[in-house]
């Protein structure tokens, strides 16, 4: 049997890739797959521990998890599509227009 | 009263403004009249005064001989003011738009409308063809207006206001050519020097009032009498002078005498009417009218007496060289108002009043031959340039004999009796009074047979050009000359002395309102007078004018060389009184070149330190202080919000390095502070496991 160990390895690791993609891509597209690797190390995280103390409630949290994930994919790349209309670029560090 | 007065006597107000509508008539509308109607206005005004005076003076004869007074108060002219006494006593100060007619004034209202009407005539020959014709009639019955009211007023203050009316008409008419500077000029000095005199006679009615405590002609006798002053008080010898000071101004006595010779400027009308017959004889009148205050102060007396003789001689000794033949006449009349000062002086106020009538007479007869004279030659008035003009203006030339005749004494004419009377009333007061007058009526036949020969006989020296214009003036001005030469001859009459079988009538008529000084008044009491005495000094003066006459006849006829040989020889003498003594200059340094330096220090007082340190150094400050404002509002209001905004900007550096807008960085710092958090979280759990 695996131990928990190892899956928490592999979700630490999961996580950190997903975190250095998110701040080091410039490609929005890329930010939002890694934004979804952050959320994939969180779901094998919570089916992790729904495994080790033998409870569902983590498997019912990594469900919502996937269908959240799914909408926020549709609405992010809807923002990603209307942004590139009004500006012909998905490059995050050409997005600066928060501070005005 | 008033009702019980005949109508002339109880409407004597009336005098004065016959020629005072006529003046306002011309002074506003006069520039839309025709010549004609300017005549018949203006000479028609004076000759209803001169009627009324006529009927007024009649009426006045028909009146007891000690009540001869008429007063008409029209209203009260300043309501009784309440004020002290200078011995400290309440009075109530009273002036009324007051008029008084007595004997003085009734001899001088006859020949102030007398001769003025007469000169009003000869002025509208003399002027026809002049400018300003309406302007100078205007003028002209405005000065007949304030003289009337000068010699009418029964108050000093009302008398003081026709003083002043007379002389701005005065400078009215003096400065008529106004265009000439020489005239304008004339104007200002005459008007300018009177003023010194007027101040004077202004302190002496206040004096009077608040000495005595009334300025009514008719309470001064009886408040005088009541408050027994004694004779020589200063106090009153102080309002003496100073009375006699306003009169050297308006009388062109010294040392004020310097205006008349130039106020020959106005048209010869003028100088006959104003500056010879009537307003410059208003010092003498005054003197007469106030009379009872000068017999109470004999050092004043004193003063007047020898005044009058000094500027007798003096003018006299200028008339002698003067080529102009009004600056004669001026100096002329300068002399014989001395006269008639010199006779107020010794105390014989009516012979002073006597010889101003027939000087009115004789001298105003004397300018308007003159001004036919000039008038003749086209306007020449040097009398280098005439001679011989006897037969070409007869009766111009035989008014102006018998006017000389008049003015040099020669028995019977006018001048005879009153100067006579004049040196009579000198001889018994002080000799040396009466040598003055007696060499004075020397020089007066003299300079004026010198007038008379340079004129009208010898060669002529008139220009070509002139000669053939030289006519006889218009009937308009003849009728006056022949008149006045009757008055000239016959004038004194009224005054025939006793001593030669006359009744003496014009002194006797005069005596009620006029003061005798008590010395006087002591010595007539003892009869003193000699007889013999006043016939030797009659034939003595008749002497030396015959020689004065004879003098002149052979230096300006026979001999004709010998006047300018003399002239040579005296030198500088006959260069100091050719140049008049040099009076003028010393004026012009002494006064008048020290009044012009006053002015000048004065002007630039105020550019320096009212327009410079004031005006501009408060202009100064308030830049300063703007200034000083500005830098303060730039540097330190202005500056400190600068400072804040700036620091403020300083401190947002960090915070915009921060908010780039990159949502990656943003991010970075979550994951940082998440790293922190844990860090601090794990650090802290930690410790509590410990």
């Amino acid at each position: 049997m695996i131990p928990t160990e190892a899956y928490l390895i592999l979700s630490l690791a999961l996580f950190t890739i997903g975190v250095v993609g998110v701040l080091t891509r410039r490609n929005v597209i890329v930010v939002l797959m890694s934004i979804e690797l952050i959320l994939k190390a969180v779901n094998i995280n919570l089916v992790a521990f729904s495994r080790h103390f033998g409870s569902v409630d983590g498997q019912v949290f990594a469900i919502f998890i996937i269908t959240d994930a799914a909408a926020e994919a549709a609405v992010g790349l809807g923002i990603i599509l209307a942004f590139f209309r009004n500006r012909e670029t998905v490059l995050a560090d050409e997005m600066d227009m928060l501070k005005w | 009263m008033t009702s019980q007065l005949p109508f002339f006597l109880a409407h004597i107000w009336l005098l004065p403004m016959f020629p005072l509508v006529t003046a306002a008539a011309m002074l506003f509308f006069g520039r839309k009249l025709k010549n004609d109607a300017i005549n018949v206005l203006c000479a028609g005004s004076v000759f209803i005064s001169f009627i009324f005076s006529a009927g007024s003076f009649l009426q006045l004869l028909s009146l007891p001989q000690d009540n001869r007074i008429a007063i008409n108060v029209l209203f009260e002219w300043l309501p009784a003011v309440p004020f002290h006494m200078l011995d400290g006593r309440l009075a109530n100060f009273v002036a009324d738009w007051g008029f008084q007619l007595d004997p003085l004034s009734g001899v001088m209202i006859l020949v102030v409308t007398g001769v003025g009407f007469l000169i009003h005539v000869y002025a509208t020959g003399y002027m026809a063809h002049e400018g300003g014709y309406y302007r100078f009639f205007g003028y002209l019955n405005l000065f007949m207006f304030a003289m009337l009211m000068l010699v009418l007023a029964n108050n000093f203050l009302l008398l003081f206001v026709g003083w002043e009316g007379v002389g701005t008409c005065s400078y009215l008419l003096i400065g008529f050519y106004f265009h000439k500077k020489s005239a304008s000029d004339a104007g200002k000095k005459a008007f300018i020097v009177n003023r010194i005199g007027d101040a004077a006679f202004l302190l002496g009615i206040f004096m009077t009032s608040a000495l005595l405590g009334t300025i009514r002609f008719a309470d001064i006798g009886p408040v005088l009498a009541k408050e027994n002053f004694e004779v020589g008080d200063p106090r009153i010898v102080a309002i003496a002078l100073l009375f006699f000071v306003g009169a050297t101004g308006k009388s062109a006595q010294i040392p004020l005498y310097v205006w008349l010779p130039d106020a020959m400027e106005g048209p010869t009308p003028v100088s006959a009417l104003i500056h010879a017959a009537t307003m410059v004889t208003a010092g003498v009148y005054m003197v007469t009218r106030t009379s009872a205050i000068y017999v109470l102060a004999p050092s004043a007396l004193a003063v007047v007496a020898i005044v009058g003789a000094i500027t007798a001689l003096f003018a006299a000794s200028m008339g002698v060289v003067q080529t102009d033949i009004k600056k004669v006449l001026a100096y002329s009349t300068v002399s014989q108002l001395g006269y008639m000062f010199l006779a107020c002086g010794v105390g014989a106020f009516t012979a002073g009043i006597f010889h101003l009538m027939t000087h009115a007479f004789f001298k105003g007869l004397l300018f308007l031959a003159a001004g036919s004279v000039i008038h003749a030659l086209s306007g020449e008035q040097d009398m280098r340039k005439m001679g011989a003009l006897s037969k070409k203006i007869p009766i111009t030339y035989w008014t102006m004999l018998i006017a000389t005749l008049a003015i040099a004494g020669i028995f019977p004419f006018a001048g005879f009796l009153s100067k006579d009377l004049i040196l009579g009333k000198a001889y018994e007061k002080d000799a040396l009074l009466w040598a003055i007058g007696y060499f004075t009526a020397g020089m007066t036949a003299f300079y004026m047979f010198r007038l008379i020969f340079m004129t009208f006989h010898g060669e002529s020296r008139v220009d070509h050009e002139v000669e053939h214009h030289i006519h006889e003036s218009p009937r308009s001005m003849l009728i006056p000359l022949v008149i006045l030469a009757a008055l000239s001859i016959a004038g004194g009459w009224v005054a025939w002395p006793e001593i030669l079988g006359g009744n003496s009538v014009f002194i006797r008529f005069l005596e009620p309102v006029v003061a005798v000084p008590h010395e006087l008044r002591a010595e007539a009491a003892k009869g003193v007078s000699s007889r013999m005495g006043e016939i030797g000094l009659m034939l003595l003066s008749e002497g030396l004018v015959v020689c004065g006459i004879l003098a002149a006849w052979y230096l300006y006829i026979k001999r004709t060389n010998l006047p300018q040989m003399i002239a040579n020889r005296l030198g500088w003498f006959y260069r100091l009184v050719y140049n008049k003594y040099y009076v003028d200059e010393l004026y012009d340094s002494l006064f008048v070149n020290r009044a012009k330096d006053l002015g000048l220090a004065l002007g630039a007082f105020d550019r320096t330190v009212i327009d410079g340190a004031g005006v501009n150094g408060a202009g100064w400050l308030t830049r300063f202080i703007s200034k000083v404002s500005m830098w303060w509002d730039t540097w330190i209001v202005d500056g400190s919000v600068r400072f804040g905004a700036r620091v403020v900007w300083l401190l947002s550096i960090p915070v915009r390095m921060i908010q780039d807008g990159l949502v990656q960085s943003y991010m970075l710092l979550v994951v940082i502070g998440l790293i922190g958090f844990l860090a601090y979280y794990f650090h802290i759990a930690h410790q509590a496991m410990h």
